[in-house]
């Protein structure tokens, strides 16, 4: 059939860089980045977007790279997990996750770690609440999620150490 | 888990995609957000040979909110028309409501009228446009036509949109003056679709009694259930309204179905107990409402 055979010929700027391939119309976005593009840290858990495992940011906001199509969001930017960390060292809310050992087997994570730099970059102090509901539609089955609450504080913690502008210093003095 | 294959168009205009949608008549599909159409596809519980994908119609992305109600166009996110304060001013029901559809990272891709065709009975929105008796525009090559919502919703997933047709925006009118809403809902998990909760509007009088009152439920029939219950509330304060009563008076109007989630008699007590929080918190809002003015 014609629509087996057509390929779309698909470009992202992922994680900075400009890829692209060629694909059927129906290449979930998911599949795109961890099969035509190699990228495995985008992991795959229910494919119909309850798990929240395959969470990526699109123009910087997050989306279930499951229930994306590759060929929808041609020519836009997307970032991974493998985009979080910064010349080599780990991203605030990567930190946060390992210090407050809000992971276990790991496959859940790169899910929340693109919610959650997404949410802190919109929210850098949430209360109990917000972080609870930030992170509401991603599903962990090892840690009982208090860690990873904990760690979703202790990032926000972290990043205000680290981002302190001029402006906040003289403020306080 | 993988959608089967389709045909794929990728109009950048209304006109473009109502060529694609006349072309290709019963065998399209219309995608915007894709957050129930995709999970249909992976699980290959609907196999459409051609989709027409509007994510490029960026004249479709808009949301107009003018004292007489939000336009909302078949582009517009959940997540914009949520964090819109100008819909929200004019009806702060929008984001009563959309707090509630799913999660925010499904909102941030999800269309409100992509939620409105879709006409799942449990979903948030089709009650929305129920309760304020909004409306669905929907063009076609050559002509466009204006449903009333309650033509609109048919059935369970299944709306008024024929072959062909395009929905391309949807308006939901401002309530009067001294008016309040609300949503209540119970899921079994924080963002699932509701075992049962409703949409609430509350208009007062001039002496603050409860003049019109008027819920839409979700998840106790085949399309959102709209019951007027302004006789039950009967003309009173909210202080003074018989609640008991109001709740029975839903319980009788509604006949829901039992299912793994909720037995009916339970989504039955569950839809009364929840009228009376919604209706209270709407009458309490009307009533800050009717202080402002």
């Amino acid at each position: 059939m014609s629509e087996e055979t057509t390929r779309h010929l698909v470009t992202l700027v992922v994680n900075g860089v400009v890829r692209e391939a060629a694909v059927p119309a129906r290449r979930l976005l998911s599949d795109f980045l961890r099969h035509d593009l190699g990228l495995t840290g985008t992991h795959v858990g229910c494919e119909h977007g309850v798990c929240g495992a395959c969470t990526v940011l699109l123009d910087g906001e997050p989306v279930r790279s499951c229930l994306t199509f590759a060929v929808t969001v041609d020519g836009h930017e997307i970032t991974t997990v493998e985009g979080l960390a910064r010349d080599g060292e780990p991203s605030p809310v990567q930190r946060a996750f390992t210090e407050c050992h809000g992971l276990q087997c790991g496959f859940c994570t790169p899910g929340f770690l693109c919610t959650v730099t997404a949410f802190l970059r919109d929210n850098p102090a949430p209360t109990e609440e917000e972080a609870l509901e930030a992170v509401s539609g991603n599903l962990c089955r090892c840690t009982g999620y208090q860690n990873i609450i904990k760690a979703v504080h202790r990032a926000a913690e972290i990043q205000a150490e680290t981002q302190v502008r001029p402006g906040d210093r003289e403020g306080r003095a | 888990m993988k959608p089967p294959p389709f045909e794929y168009h990728a109009p950048v205009s209304v006109d473009e995609a109502l060529a694609a949608l006349a072309e290709t008549g019963p065998h399209g599909k219309v995608l915007a957000g894709g957050q129930s159409l995709i999970p249909l596809l992976n699980m290959r519980l609907a196999a459409p040979s051609h989709l027409v994908d509007i994510n490029r119609v960026g004249e479709l992305n808009t949301i107009a909110a003018r004292p007489g109600g939000v336009r909302v166009g078949a582009l517009a996110r959940h997540a914009a028309v949520e964090r819109s304060a100008e819909a929200a001013a004019v009806l702060p029901l929008l984001r009563q409501a959309l707090a509630l559809v799913a999660h925010p990272v499904i909102r941030n891709r999800g269309t409100v009228v992509g939620s409105l065709v879709h006409a799942d009975p449990s979903a948030e929105m089709p009650a929305v446009l129920a309760l304020l008796g909004g409306s669905v525009r929907l063009a076609r090559l050559g002509g466009e036509r204006e449903v009333a919502a309650a033509d609109f919703f048919t059935g369970p997933m299944e709306s008024a949109v024929e072959p062909g047709e395009l929905a391309v925006s949807a308006f939901f009118p401002a309530p009067p003056p001294r008016s309040g809403t609300a949503f209540q809902e119970v899921a079994r998990r924080h963002g699932d679709y509701a075992v049962a909760g409703m949409a609430a509007l509350v208009t007062l009088d001039e002496d603050l009694r409860i003049a019109a009152a008027r819920v839409a439920c979700v998840s106790v029939g085949p399309a959102p259930v709209v019951i007027d219950l302004s006789d039950a509330c009967d003309r009173r304060p909210a202080a003074s309204v018989p609640w008991d009563a109001v709740a029975a008076a839903v319980r009788d109007r509604i006949d829901p179905d039992g299912d793994i989630h909720a037995t009916a008699e339970y989504r039955r007590h569950l839809t009364g107990v929840l009228a009376v929080r919604a209706l209270k918190d709407a009458a309490r809002n009307a009533g800050t409402e009717a202080a402002d003015e």
